[in-house]
């Protein structure tokens, strides 16, 4: 059993990471009892899984994701929504109105246009069929007020920071409300639209040095000067 | 036709049954289908063959007009080669304009000539630089079961040894026909092989039902004195180094045993043109 | 143009036209993420040889009936701007683009992991702005880095090289000049930790030595080309690898 690779070491597809009785994660392949990165990334070892942590990539739903998608077409009981994925996800009405929609009585675009945004929950997803969603959970649901900025989904979890600490201190202070999308997406609510600018702007620098150390501390930095 | 569906348990099967050296049709893996080679059959043009390998059939035809040479070329005549599929030769072709894998067909099959020098252009000049022979070659594809390469190859490759052309005579800037047929300048047998990676095995002359299951397809084209003229991998997937190897010595067996069927094939026909 | 008729492309001492070895590769830089409106792209300057490719995807598969339902649907696009050659070309894809789009198609797609995303499309856009020599071979390396930033899983690299005889001898990396002139050209695409040959041309004719030959020469090709595309991921990503905090 050997390893190939310093602990964060960036790799590449194709890239050898181990041999012998591993697991392999995300992003790792297992050809002939070898281990190979298939994505560029920083190579990780945990519990004998090795992974790929991803650099690029698209957003690929998974159950229990919070996704905020874009309204982009009505059929007559269900609106397809972008979701910044290669699979639209399907909103059925009976997961987003409290009453059955009749279509023949009344357009689902009456409730939900396109162009309107929506947070929402994967149900289910296995490529096979486009991924449901559902908006009918606590916090979940068409967006009103506010801004929704779209970032890099690979800096999804930096921008939530570890055990939230990022968006935390982000919220805290701002007062304003944050909700990140998994998939590259991030509603904003502020008391005005000039903070919201501010917050959307210290998002793209969080974007922007995601792998710099002592960033939450710079990002307060900035929110306090900017906000001054 | 290269993205379908594969029929998984055909390729299990196939591959199993390859373990032991046999495939579906009762061949060995090196085995070729029964070839045919008939010419002469389409009178109207300057030469023709109908080849046959296995079910699969393939008809080709020359013909030889008087044109404009290449300006980079201006001393040499030209040849063109053209694949043509015909609806009713399999499901999948449709027509209209040549897709990609008719394009790819005609190409090989190109290369395979030209970079022979089967088709001695220096000597289809008529004016230097303004009047030369062209020859187009053209494929048409008639039936498909399996591999196309190797019989529009051999169908080209057959029409163009039992080809004669029209003799010409320059008088000042024109060009006369006189009426007189006089044979092509031809200087090799060029012969293409085709085998098929399934598995990890190499198989000579794959069927569509092989081709279906198939990794890749690797041609390659050998002269009469054992040069390789061309190769072409085709498909999306891959062969390593060692079977690329291993199959170019396979086909130079194979092109020699089909170069050999060719001459004794043409030789009867040429003995019949000869008794008339 | 009597001059080049009697000028010599390999010296005495075997040395090429433009200075290189016989088994020397031409300077080769490529660059990541080099535009805006793509998942993922890459430019490539191979001697005079200059590639601009984009890949867009995995995306919903337009039109929708060409989708496949077991895995992505990959296209690619060789074409050549007018301007690339000597001589003005049109810019409708000829016979020849259109093989090169096929066989540049099939060598990548061994390497993508088309599996995982069915009824999408991956499409490779590729752009020869200028050509000299082996752009197919300088699209697909390119191109697979194009896909290493679009983040699309694959199997490994796919590093390509075309090995050419001229004035009888076996060279490495044909230019322009030398493909005209030469007596054949064989390009070959390969991922060197399968072992997989993923696109072998071969025109011209060679003896069947030349050709045992030419697969040795254009292995340790490709093998400089990988290490190419190592390094120019290396410098791309860089940045990230740096200081990173645990998320």
């Amino acid at each position: 059993m050997t390893t190939f690779f310093e602990p964060r070491q960036l790799v590449s597809p194709g890239t050898l990471l181990a041999e012998g009785n591993y697991q392999s994660g995300f992003n790792v392949y297992r050809d002939n009892g070898k281990y190979y990165a298939s994505m560029v990334g920083l190579a990780d070892i945990r519990n004998n899984v090795v992974s790929v942590i991803p650099l690029r990539g698209c957003y690929i739903p998974q159950p229990g994701d919070v996704v905020i998608g874009k309204v982009v077409e009505c059929i007559s009981t269900a609106w397809m929504l972008d979701i910044r994925s290669p699979y639209q996800g399907v909103l059925f009405a009976s997961e987003f109105l409290s009453k059955p929609l009749n279509p023949l009585k009344e357009e689902a675009r009456r409730y939900l246009d396109i162009g309107e945004m929506v947070v929402a929950t994967v149900m289910a997803f296995d490529r096979t069929r486009n991924p449901s969603l559902t908006a009918r959970d606590h916090g979940l649901g068409k967006i009103h007020r506010g801004t929704v900025i779209d970032v890099d989904f690979t800096r999804v979890p930096r921008i939530i920071g570890k055990k939230g600490s990022m968006i935390t201190m982000l919220k805290k202070e701002t007062g304003a409300q944050i909700l990140v999308g998994q998939n590259g997406r991030v509603w904003i609510s502020g008391k005005s639209r000039d903070e919201e600018a501010i917050i959307a702007e210290a998002i793209r620098k969080i974007e922007a040095e995601a792998h710099t150390s002592g960033l939450t501390d710079r990002v307060r930095e900035f929110l306090v000067n900017r906000r001054r | 036709m290269s993205q379908r569906i594969v029929p998984a348990v055909k390729r299990r099967q196939i591959i199993e049954l390859s373990e032991s050296g046999r495939r579906m049709d009762g061949r060995t893996l090196t085995d070729y289908r029964e070839i045919t080679i008939q010419t002469g059959l389409v009178e109207k043009a300057e030469g023709s063959a109908l080849v046959s390998i296995g079910g699969t059939k393939v008809v080709a035809g020359i013909k030889f007009e008087v044109g404009d040479p290449f300006p980079d070329i201006p001393n040499e005549g030209v040849m063109q080669v053209g694949a043509e599929f015909v609806p009713f030769a399999s499901p999948e072709f449709e027509p209209g304009k040549p897709d990609e894998v008719a394009v790819e067909l005609a190409r090989v099959v190109d290369r395979g000539l030209r970079e022979s020098k089967v088709l001695d252009t220096t000597k289809l000049c008529l004016i230097p630089g303004k009047k030369v022979w062209i020859v187009h070659v053209d494929v048409y594809i008639l039936d498909h079961c399996g591999n196309l390469i190797d019989t529009a190859a051999l169908a080209a490759l057959s029409a163009m040894l039992s080809a004669s052309m029209p003799e010409a005579c320059v008088e000042g800037d024109t060009v006369k026909l006189t009426g007189k047929r006089v044979p092509m300048p031809l200087t090799d047998i060029p012969i293409n092989v085709t085998l098929a990676k399934i598995g990890n095995k190499l198989f000579v002359d794959p069927s569509l039902e092989e081709e279906e299951v198939l990794d890749c397809r690797f041609s390659v084209a050998f002269k009469e004195n054992g040069m390789l003229c061309a190769i072409q991998k085709g498909e999306s997937g891959y062969i390593t180094p060692e079977e690329v190897l291993r199959a170019v010595e396979i086909a130079k067996d194979k092109s020699q045993e089909i170069r050999k069927k060719v001459v004794e094939s043409l030789k009867l026909k040429s003995d019949k043109v000869g008794e008339s | 143009m009597s001059d080049s008729e009697i000028e010599r492309l390999i010296s005495e001492d075997g040395i090429r036209c433009d200075g290189r070895r016989l088994d020397e590769i031409r300077p080769i830089k490529f660059q990541l993420g080099v535009l805006k409106n793509t998942d993922g792209s890459a430019y490539v300057e191979w001697g005079r040889t200059k590639i601009l490719v984009g890949v867009m995807g995995p995306r919903e598969s337009h039109p929708k009936h060409l989708a496949l339902s077991d895995k992505a649907r990959v296209e690619a696009y060789y074409r050549m701007a007018s301007f690339s050659v000597e001589e003005w070309k049109s810019p409708a894809p000829s016979r020849r683009e259109v093989e090169l789009s096929k066989v540049i198609r099939e060598a990548l797609e061994p390497a993508i992991f088309v599996e995982f995303f069915p009824r999408t499309s991956i499409d490779i856009f590729i752009e020869v702005l200028q050509a000299d020599g082996s752009t197919r071979c300088a699209s697909i390396s390119a191109a697979s880095l194009a896909l290493v930033d679009a983040g699309i899983p694959m199997r490994d690299l796919v590093a390509s090289i075309a090995v050419g005889k001229v004035e009888g001898k076996l060279v490495l990396d044909v230019q322009d000049k030398e493909d005209k002139a030469g007596e054949s050209d064989m390009p070959m695409a390969y991922m060197p930790s399968k072992n997989a040959v993923t696109l072998l041309q071969m025109d011209g004719q060679i003896t069947h030595d030349e050709f045992m030959q030419s697969m040795e020469l254009l292995k340790k090709g490709c093998m400089e080309v990988y290490k190419k595309q190592k390094e120019a991921i290396e410098s791309h990503f860089k940045g990230a690898v740096s200081n990173q905090e645990e998320a």
